[in-house]
């Protein structure tokens, strides 16, 4: 237990002084400016938008310079500076089949309405260090396509849901209520909107373990990859005074709709099940493992035996969030100096017990 | 496309005119209000300001509603000498930007200014947001690839 203490704060003054000297760097150095970090480690920058579960590059390219590149830090700074802001109210649910497509990818259709574009991607890279970079200067200019503007980009899952052939989505409840974790405490069991929520804003390293997990047997999925797209999706907003929806805007956003192995029974005929991920930003890695996450947390729905951690909800939801994590795992740090003189103090008693048994009855102790 | 307004027109033009005003940044509010309606006479009946929008999502796309996360907006409402109330809305921090919006919302209302509003403001936004929008549509499509399944040798 954390007993409060008080004193040490010239200590703590100058230590905060020091750090923000650290951060600064070697003053000979051009300072990085956030507008540097928000175009150039953008990357960054969506995940401290994602698990900030705030989308705001600008605060979260701030964020970023403040923490020296810890992103938890930078993303527990975001989770404080959300709670000072009132909430306008919530947008129109998004629409990511209307995305523009910057990336979109299969991995069981070759051959699809409005095609594969590979977008901006690591993958097929070799992971060469590439020691030009270590020197300034611009990278050659896109090349560019002639554009179909006609061209669609139907959903992969829609496809597959046109032959019957994998299960349907659950459909909206009018009138039910939309869990909101940041507004009500997680209580388990907790239904899928939620889960979503939380997987949505979770630590990016736990829920790529899970996935890996379900991968190598501890909860099988049996996934393919139905559809990876990234772009632009507008949002909506509902000005009821007007009766209108306003525009607000759009978001970058990741979605990966996992096609999973299947669930049928004597009656009804086999069908593929599905697992969802969606992310701020260019997030592939986190949606994809979002998506392997949710589809094994369906365990029951799906009347599969919950046998893996991945499968465990309790066990998955409360551990996801990082800024509750490293709050938990870093206040050890903090002086427990009451609780450890109580330990001490029992030990001592302990052994003393042990050596006054012994001197009485010495045969006890042989 | 969500940012090309042909892609899916909006019926209102009140709505249409906010699309655009919401993606303008802010010299291209600033400038034309300062050129063409300096000292214009308004009232502010909400002032700008900073707050959260929750973004939902849906169960695999089209399924129930789920709470994603939220973003960063700003309004503002604004009433003219005349009587035209105006609306300003969007992503992000700028509650400077949110007045303006709300100015040339209010004057898009206004029979003897809309087609200034339209000239100055909303036709150059509305052109580079689909230049814009074709840049990026061709740098993807650049990028399309097809892939040839190769026959399994059996063995």
């Amino acid at each position: 237990m954390y007993v409060a203490v008080k004193g040490g704060e010239r200590a703590i003054a100058n230590a905060h002084r020091l750090v923000e000297h650290e951060r600064r760097g070697d003053r000979n150095v051009p300072e990085l400016g956030t507008e540097q970090i928000e175009q150039q480690l953008s990357l960054a920058v969506d995940r401290v938008m994602s698990e900030g579960s705030l989308y705001d590059r600008g605060l979260a390219a701030l964020a970023i310079k403040q923490a020296r590149g810890d992103l938890i830090e930078a993303i527990f700074l975001i989770r404080a500076y959300r709670t000072t802001l009132p909430r306008f109210g919530f947008s129109v649910p998004l629409d990511t089949a209307d995305m523009a497509i910057r990336r979109r990818i299969s991995s069981t259709y070759k051959d699809l309405p409005g095609g594969q574009v590979l977008g901006p991607t690591f993958d097929y890279t070799h992971r060469l260090l590439d020691f030009a970079l270590a020197a300034e200067g611009n990278p050659a200019p896109p090349v560019t396509a002639p554009v179909d503007t006609a061209e669609r980009f139907p959903r992969v899952t829609d496809l597959i849901a046109q032959d019957d052939l994998i299960e349907r989505n659950p459909p909206e409840n009018p009138g039910q209520p939309v869990g909101d974790l940041t507004r009500e405490p997680l209580a388990f069991p907790a239904e899928r909107d939620l889960r979503l929520q939380n997987l949505a804003r979770g630590d990016e390293g736990f829920l790529l373990a899970l996935g890996y997990s379900t991968q190598r047997g501890y909860g099988r999925n049996h996934p393919f990859v139905g559809e990876i797209r990234m772009g632009e999706v507008e949002v909506e907003f509902d000005i009821p005074e007007l009766g209108l929806m306003a525009s607000l805007g759009e978001v970058t956003l990741t979605e990966c709709q996992m096609v999973n192995q299947f669930k049928g029974s004597l009656t009804e005929p086999a069908k593929f099940t599905r697992g969802y991920g969606l992310s701020f930003g260019h997030c592939e890695r986190r949606a994809m493992s979002m998506s392997l996450v949710d589809r094994a947390l369906r365990a029951d729905e799906l009347g599969e035996e919950r046998t893996s951690p991945a499968q465990d909800e309790e066990f998955v939801l409360s551990h996801s969030d990082n800024i509750q994590a490293t709050g938990f795992v870093e206040h050890l740090k903090l002086p427990h100096y009451v609780d450890f003189q109580a330990e001490l103090a029992l030990l001592r008693q302990m052994r003393r017990e042990l050596e006054t048994r012994a001197s009485t009855h010495p045969e006890a102790a042989e | 496309m969500p940012n090309a307004e042909a892609a899916r027109p909006n019926p209102d033009p009140r709505a249409a005119t906010m699309a655009l005003l919401a993606r303008a940044t802010r010299d291209e509010l600033s400038t034309p209000l300062r050129d063409h309606w300096p000292n214009l006479a308004y009232a502010t009946i909400r002032a700008a300001e900073i707050g959260l929008v929750m973004l939902r999502g849906r169960m695999g796309g089209d399924g129930a509603p789920f709470n994603l996360g939220e973003a960063t907006m700003t309004r503002a409402v604004v009433e003219l000498a005349t009587g035209e109330r105006g609306y300003g809305q969007f992503l992000g921090r700028d509650p400077a930007r949110a007045e303006q919006a709300a100015i040339l919302e209010a004057l898009a209302q206004r029979e003897a200014d809309r087609e200034a509003v339209e000239a100055f403001v909303l036709a150059p936004i509305r052109q580079r947001l689909a230049e814009d929008a074709q840049r990026k549509r061709a740098e993807t499509a650049a990028t399309r690839v097809d892939f040839f399944t190769l026959v399994r040798a059996e063995g």
